[in-house]
């Protein structure tokens, strides 16, 4: 009987504290973010695509179209080509390419470059209708970010 | 001017009535489903609805529309008649119990000698409806939900109606008219706060709602017994539910929380629905407040709860209520 009567006790006390717990919650914050409207900003560790790092005393890429990243990437996903104008002593970069469909993002081609100068970029908002969309011309986002 | 004279004024009054009540049913579940969808946000500590109108306050109406545009889905095999039936069962009943409930001094389509009775009558409808929808629907998970529908209602519809017996010993009346007048001085809620947890308690297994809401549980019983309906059938047991929320509230208020009494106001007998929409809606909001703090019990709890604490409970109540009444 005893047991009859404190179960009821400590059951009904439970009760008004979860109510509690929910009414101090339904005037609490948002905590969640409302995505298309707002956005986060995105932590530095993010892994997106590889970009040429823009050196901002010569305002240019530090590549020197050595071709390691292409050869060290394991999914063949890079392509770079550098030819020597003329009157000029190194050659310089005209074609980079990644192919993001085959990317794992390895980050083998940052580690391996002798320059440093490959970064991840911060992009996450990728999504398309073909494949063709995801052959990103990184040289041609560097030119883009230069202006 | 001349056709109107030949109708008798009291079929008039009905007519205006209903018509007032049935929009007035379809605006509460708007604005209660709405309600709910925003406190569960906030709980959650999320928005709820934001994108349909400002704060996503057209969403329901919106929703309403999609409903409307729906298939009405029959799957093979089931029992058609029983099927289409079942829908207009849990809405229909739930009309009724409005048309006796005083909404202020004057505010009332029709003062039965006998309202309480028939609102608890009108609410037990309401079952069958799940039942036959249940067994209609030719799904082990529909019949499993009606069944526990049915199991739970028979239980809980006994304290419900002890708790009712309580206040009516106190006024000897079951119009509620009278019952809410009773209350001018003093609310039942301070005379019979036993009856009024236990009608609150009951109240909710009625109205199958969490953390009682056994029979559409969607973790075990996908949707109980509404699993097979779409579109407008859907939502008519949807309203059926909101109705039936409005209802209990609306019950509980004039049993003991003194209907349309409140502070003075300027034309009271009319305008005590304000004193009484708050009280129903604060019962509501309370209602919804335990959907979303509690989780869901599981069968066994639900009938030892009843037969356990609420039936013995209100007998005792009734007894000490009865032998006070009697001094």
């Amino acid at each position: 009987m005893k047991r009859y009567f404190s179960e009821l006790y400590t059951g009904g006390k439970s009760l008004v504290e979860g109510l509690g717990v929910t009414m101090k919650a339904l005037f609490m914050p948002i905590v969640t973010v409302q995505y298309p409207r707002e956005e986060i900003d995105i932590t530095p560790n993010y892994r997106g695509h590889i970009d040429l790092i823009l050196d901002p005393e010569k305002n240019t890429y530090l590549c020197i179209s050595c071709g390691m990243c292409e050869k060290s990437c394991p999914s063949d996903c890079i392509k770079v080509n550098g030819e020597k104008m003329e009157g000029e002593k190194k050659k310089s970069l005209v074609l980079f390419e990644l192919d993001f469909t085959k990317c794992s993002l390895c980050g083998t081609c940052v580690e391996v470059c002798p320059k440093n100068a490959l970064e991840y970029s911060q992009e996450y908002n990728l999504a398309a209708f073909t494949k063709e969309a995801f052959h990103f011309d990184i040289l041609k986002r560097l030119e883009e970010r230069r202006i | 001017m001349e056709t109107i004279s030949i109708l008798p004024p009291e079929l008039i009054r009905m007519v205006i009535a209903a018509v007032i009540i049935i929009s007035f049913l379809f605006l509460n579940a708007i604005m209660m489903g709405y309600a709910e969808r925003k406190i569960a946000g906030h709980v959650q500590r999320r928005p709820g609805p934001m994108e349909v109108g400002s704060h996503g306050i057209l969403q329901m109406i919106i929703d309403g529309v999609k409903l409307v545009g729906k298939e009405l889905l029959i799957p093979f095999n089931v029992d058609r008649t029983l099927f289409r039936v079942a829908p207009l069962l849990s809405f229909t009943p739930v009309i009724l119990p409005l048309l006796v409930i005083p909404f202020s001094e004057k505010l009332q389509a029709r003062d039965l000698n006998l309202g309480l009775i028939f609102i608890v009558t009108m609410g037990s409808v309401n079952v069958m409806a799940l039942l036959v929808g249940g067994w209609g629907s030719n799904n082990k998970y529909s019949m499993f939900g009606a069944m526990r529908a049915v199991a739970q209602a028979i239980a809980y519809e006994i304290p419900i109606l002890l708790s009712m017996l309580a206040v009516i010993f106190m006024c000897n009346t079951f119009s509620l008219k009278e019952i809410v007048g009773a209350q001018q001085n003093i609310w039942f809620v301070f005379l019979q706060p036993v009856a009024f947890l236990i009608y609150v308690v009951a109240g909710l297994a009625e109205t199958n709602r969490a953390p009682f809401d056994l029979p559409e549980a969607e973790s075990e019983l996908t949707a109980g017994f509404h699993t097979e309906y779409s579109g407008m059938g859907f939502s008519l047991f949807f309203l059926g539910e909101y109705t039936n929320m409005f209802i209990v509230a609306s019950v509980a208020t004039v049993l003991f929380l003194g209907g349309w009494h409140g502070p003075h106001l300027p034309y009271g007998e009319y305008l005590g629905v304000v004193w009484f929409f708050l009280k129903v809606y604060l019962l509501l909001f309370l209602m919804i407040m335990v959907r979303w703090t509690y989780p869901r019990v599981r069968f066994d709890q639900l009938l030892n709860f009843a037969w356990k604490y609420l039936v013995p409970f209100s007998l005792v109540n009734l007894l000490i209520t009865a032998v006070v009444v009697k001094l």
